[in-house]
């Protein structure tokens, strides 16, 4: 995978993850002409699209978009079912998870973007071993924070 | 910073490694989830709350200023706050603004020993790395330090980090870094005495995929071995059986246990896949047992199809096909299992009328490589009906596009008159941006499967009446063309353009092929009083004016072979091109045109003129022209041959594999046993020199990289002779002129010089040389140059004489390299990347990354790329320092279409060039070449 954005259906991007260097210049100009082209299609047409040298796989859910460029030889559907296990970890993470979760904890998206795919490869496509590190990982911050909020009482 | 290489092997090598070192979980208290930055919070939902884009920008103006000024202030910020307005800044940058500070913060952050801060430091500069470099040391020196740590939530940030960015930078501050860990990692130690091999990244990858009981582990390693196959497949060759026992457990065991690995009812659907495209690097499993156990993976998959559904959510089926589709790929990619395919045929057959739109687009998709097996393509073909049926009812057009393709893929000459008249009803409708494409395709179609040529005439007016402004001149060409080569329907096409005409309006393109066929073949329609000379004659001039100037060049021509052909309508003629519209027209072709036809028709007598104007000779039988225009558009790779003699109509020709084999070994045979005469020439001159020449010389090559982008200077000089060169090429022929020149006062004897080929090049010397050559003398020899296949070792140019009584013998590498046959190729930068992405197989592309060893000029790097002789394109790739070019090596035997684009680092002087062509030896020739010259 190249890259994976979250956008609104107003067409405000939400989420932007990039797994090749490219220049902020070129990032910018991908994500208008992607997110016009995508939000141009019509609810039944097919989830797959060529652009460029890359095929395009996106997914509407509720009203956030995600949207994927893979290479050539990737697989469609399997890149289908990894934007849908993304939602369902931000789903269990948040609880029924919406828009404004990922507005206000973008950084927790980040988070749980990061245990599930790295380098644009799915790593761990276990829920519960990817939610198991997200609460791992909560943990140390709130026995840090705890640790913290010690230190200046004291 | 340039693209990046993003080192996939390197990334992928982290991917296993970040599984390894989280193998053994951390212990963590048990402490319940808090909340996270209220700061952040508020000013989230001050953007939120803000109702105009105006207020929006004010808040965030605000915002920065004040984290500028906090940033800037004398007070030290706790971690806290650093943490806090890094991250407004992070969300000020997904907004859609430019950040060009706080990054010098997020590196602090990262170097903190807090988690969080850390975390949060990492995740800024994974977002934000791109825009400012120059803390790229600083920030590789707190991941190295994180790395280190042995602490492995560090490791992983940091690993995290160096895999997602996946900068060139980065991969090269720990290429040396990662598999020291990754041997180290602890799920690896307990196999550390098999990983001590030579090859510690091989064993230690392919013994997780053998032992590996951790699904995602398996999962990522399989990942890399995947890239590291695709590399250099020998290395991995075992690979292919631990593949399919892994996949054989996943797919065949009914009983097996994945846990969380199986989603919704699937079975690790995305290790599946991954094994599935691991196997797609190697051919079919030579070992039977082996093969055995794939097939009955695959047919077991194909099975699955087949039974009801486990659920009725769409993820179920989806994850199911994903595995499904990927096992159809590689039995296509074997292409050996006549079984195998054609059930592949049919499952994709009953997705072609799924409700699900994905899946109708995919098995299109896909049924189209099918098509290009001998052994299905009957099978596809059977699916016509759907096909046509899709591209009437499909609201999709990307769905609609997938069904042209197909209907092209699986068109021969049994189907082609209904597949032609589909395409030409759709063409009616169709999409603008496909509709040139579709042009082509039809073209393409009807010639190659027109049985009877007066249908090939009108389905290509049918083409120019429906969508004439997407009939390139390729098209109209072709069509002359043909009409030319058989006189078997000439008049018919004469009888056929004649009535097209008669209507009110018709498009330029078609009074062009009008006006070209009734001049030349009018004479056969014009017995018939309703198309009388006169007639014909009226009906070509009404249109005359409202032609482009290029169309009226190509009329007056038909008129002045009208004067030829019926000397009674000679009068009217001269009278039309006396006329001041012509005679003084402002276009000095048309002009010109008119003028000489005039002056030619007054003076010539009859004889004369039958000659001037004497019908066109045939055409030289080539490769259509259209073709070459689709390929162009779709690259070489991607185009389903219909040439091939497999395809013919009963199909059952020897399998293609093979096919190409056997005629490959066949032809190199022949060569071998008829030596060229090249090959014995330079035999003799061997056994001519070791037995008497002193100094038999090493061949000389010192400036063979120099003529590399340029065609003539000095190759060769000493104190005795000075050897210069200028050359030429077009397409696959060369001729080179060598000039010999004696420096001394003294004159050379028993002067020769010959040459010495490769096979794939045909040299040939025009004359030989004057034995002697004359003190302060020039001689020169010219060399006809023909390139028969790619090469990659140059011709050796062996000159012999004496000077002084002793023989002087020198052997100088000629400068005839494969890129010399190359002829540039201008294209747009959509065209770029379809070709780009349709070479995109591994073995197509070469990649070499070397360090500039001139200045980095970018006027001369054009001049060099110009040189090569690619075609340099402006404007196709996004970053504007680098450079793209294309063009196609021309050999006797085929044509090889090349794309190559240059990355230069002026930071770190260094280039990245890549090369992608149709074949793997060019790719590789090229590119050894053209990196030498930076």
């Amino acid at each position: 995978m190249q890259f994976m954005l979250l956008f609104s259906r107003q067409g405000k991007l939400r989420l932007q993850k990039w797994y090749v260097p490219l220049s902020d210049k070129e990032k910018k100009k991908i994500t208008r002409e992607l997110v016009q082209t995508v939000l141009a299609r019509k609810p039944k047409m097919c989830s797959f699209l060529e652009w460029r040298d890359l095929k395009i796989v996106y997914k509407r859910y509720a009203s956030l978009y995600f949207c994927c460029a893979i290479e050539d030889q990737d697989n469609e559907l399997i890149t289908l079912e990894i934007i849908h296990r993304y939602v369902e970890l931000l789903d269990k993470y948040f609880g029924s998870v919406c828009e404004l979760d990922i507005i206000f904890n973008f950084e927790k998206a980040y988070f749980i973007l990061d245990e599930f795919l790295l380098g644009g490869e799915a790593q761990e496509t276990s829920k519960k071993n990817v939610l198991k590190a997200i609460e791992q990982a909560d943990l140390l911050q709130e026995s840090e924070d705890e640790y913290l909020s010690v230190k200046i009482f004291k | 910073m340039g693209r990046g290489p993003s080192p996939l092997t390197q990334r992928l090598l982290l991917l296993l490694l970040r599984r390894a070192a989280s193998a053994a979980p951390d212990k963590m208290p048990a402490v319940s989830k808090g909340d996270g930055m209220r700061g952040l919070a508020v000013f989230i939902s001050d953007i939120r709350n803000c109702k105009s884009k105006e207020a929006e920008i004010k808040r965030i103006n605000k915002e920065l200023a004040n984290i500028r000024s906090k940033f800037k202030g004398d007070k030290a910020l706790d971690g806290y706050s650093k943490k806090k307005y890094v991250c407004k800044l992070l969300f000020i940058f997904l907004l859609g603004h430019d950040i060009d500070f706080g990054h010098m913060e997020a590196v602090n952050l990262l170097s903190s020993n807090k988690y969080t801060e850390k975390q949060i430091g990492y995740l800024f500069i994974s977002v934000l790395v791109n825009s400012n470099s120059d803390l790229i040391r600083l920030i590789n020196n707190g991941i190295k330090n994180d790395l280190t740590s042995r602490n492995p939530t560090f490791m992983n940030l940091a690993l995290h980090c160096i895999a997602n960015v996946g900068s060139r930078e980065m991969a090269e501050a720990f290429a040396a870094e990662i598999p020291r860990i990754l041997v180290a990692g602890s799920v690896i130690q307990l196999l550390a005495p098999l990983s001590a091999a030579d090859q510690p990244i091989r064993a230690v990858v392919l013994v997780v995929l053998h032992h590996g009981q951790r699904e995602g582990v398996v999962t990522a390693a399989t990942s890399l071995i995947t890239t590291l196959a695709q590399k250099s497949p020998d290395d991995f060759k075992t690979s292919v059986s631990l593949a399919v026992a892994r996949l054989s457990r996943i797919v065949t065991s009914a009983s097996i246990d994945l846990q969380d690995y199986t989603y919704y009812f699937v079975a690790a659907p995305w290790l599946s896949v991954k094994l599935l495209r691991l196997l797609q690097c190697y051919p079919p499993p030579e070992d039977a047992a082996l093969r055995g156990r794939l097939t009955e993976c695959l047919e077991t998959i194909l099975n699955k199809a087949q039974e009801p559904p486990k659920s009725k959510k769409v993820q179920h089926s989806n994850a199911k096909n994903a595995v499904l589709f990927e096992a159809i790929s590689l039995i296509i990619h074997h292409d050996s299992e006549p079984t195998l395919l054609v059930r592949a045929c049919n499952q994709l057959g009953q997705f072609l009328q799924h409700r699900e739109t994905n899946l109708r687009y995919l098995a299109l998709e896909s049924m189209c490589t099918l098509a290009s097996s001998e052994f299905s393509h009957e099978a596809v073909k059977t699916h016509i009906e759907t096909v046509i049926n899709a591209l009437k009812t499909e609201r999709d057009v990307s769905v609609r596009q997938r069904a042209v393709d197909l209907l092209y893929a699986m068109c021969d000459r049994s189907n082609a008159k209904q597949i032609v008249a589909e395409m030409l009803s759709y063409l009616e409708t169709a999409d603008y941006s496909i509709r040139e494409e579709i042009v082509l395709k039809v073209a393409i179609l009807a010639e190659k499967y027109a049985v009877d040529y007066t249908w090939y005439v009108d389905t290509i007016l049918n083409l120019i009446r429906i969508a004439g402004d997407y009939v390139s001149d390729e098209v109209w060409y072709r069509v002359i063309q043909i009409v030319i080569n058989r006189d078997d329907v000439q008049g018919y096409a004469a009888k056929t353009v004649f009535e097209a005409l008669q209507a009110p309006a018709c498009h330029e393109n078609l009074v062009k092929v009008g006006g070209y066929i009734l001049g030349e073949f009018g004479n056969l329609i014009a017995g018939d009083s309703r198309s009388s000379p006169l007639v014909q004659f009226n009906l070509l001039h009404s249109k005359f004016h409202l032609c482009s100037v290029p169309t009226r060049a190509l009329l007056l021509s038909a008129y002045i072979k009208f004067i030829n052909l019926f000397p009674e309508v000679k009068a009217t003629i001269q009278e039309v091109l006396r006329s001041d519209s012509q005679l003084r027209n402002a276009d000095v072709e048309l002009q010109q045109r008119a003028v000489e036809y005039l002056r030619l028709s007054c003076i010539a007598s009859t004889d004369i003129l039958a000659t001037v104007l004497e019908e066109m000779p045939p055409f030289p039988e080539r490769e259509s022209s259209i073709l070459a225009k689709l390929k162009r558009k779709k690259g070489p790779g991607n185009l389903p041959d219909i040439d091939d003699t497999r395809r013919s109509v009963n199909g059952n020709t020897e399998h293609n594999n093979n096919n190409t084999e056997t005629t490959a070994k066949v032809s190199s045979d022949l060569l071998a046993l008829s030596p060229a005469p090249s090959a014995g020439a330079s035999l003799l001159v061997d056994v001519f020199s070791e037995s008497s020449a002193p100094a038999a010389a090493d061949v000389y090559e010192d400036n063979f990289a120099r003529f590399v982008c340029k065609n003539n200077g000095v190759l060769y000089e000493n104190q005795l002779l000075q050897i210069g060169l200028k050359s030429e090429y077009r397409q696959n022929l060369g001729r080179m002129y060598v000039f010999y020149g004696n420096k001394t006062s003294t004159q050379f004897l028993s002067f020769t010089a010959s040459v010495g080929s490769p096979d794939p090049l045909n040299t040939h010397i025009l004359h030989p040389v004057d034995p002697t050559v004359d003190g302060g003398a020039q001689v020169q020899q010219i060399l006809n140059i023909e390139c028969l296949s790619d090469f990659t070792e140059a011709p050796v140019l062996n000159i012999q004489f004496r000077y002084g009584g002793t023989l002087q013998s020198i052997a100088v590498k000629l400068p005839i390299m494969l890129n010399k046959f190359f002829q540039p190729t201008e294209m747009m930068s959509q065209d770029f990347f379809q070709r780009w992405k349709q070479l995109g197989a591994p073995q197509q592309e070469v990649q070499k990354i070397f360090k500039a060893k001139h200045p980095m000029d970018t006027e001369v790097t054009k001049a060099k790329i110009i040189g090569f002789g690619a075609a340099l394109l402006d404007g196709v790739d996004p970053n504007p320092a680098n450079f793209v070019g294309a063009g196609v090596i021309h050999t006797k035997s085929t044509q090889v279409g090349c794309l190559l684009r240059l990355e230069p680092n002026t930071q770190a002087q260094m280039y990245r060039l890549t090369l992608r062509t149709s074949r793997d030896s060019v790719s590789q020739r090229l590119c050894d070449l053209l990196s030498e010259q930076f």
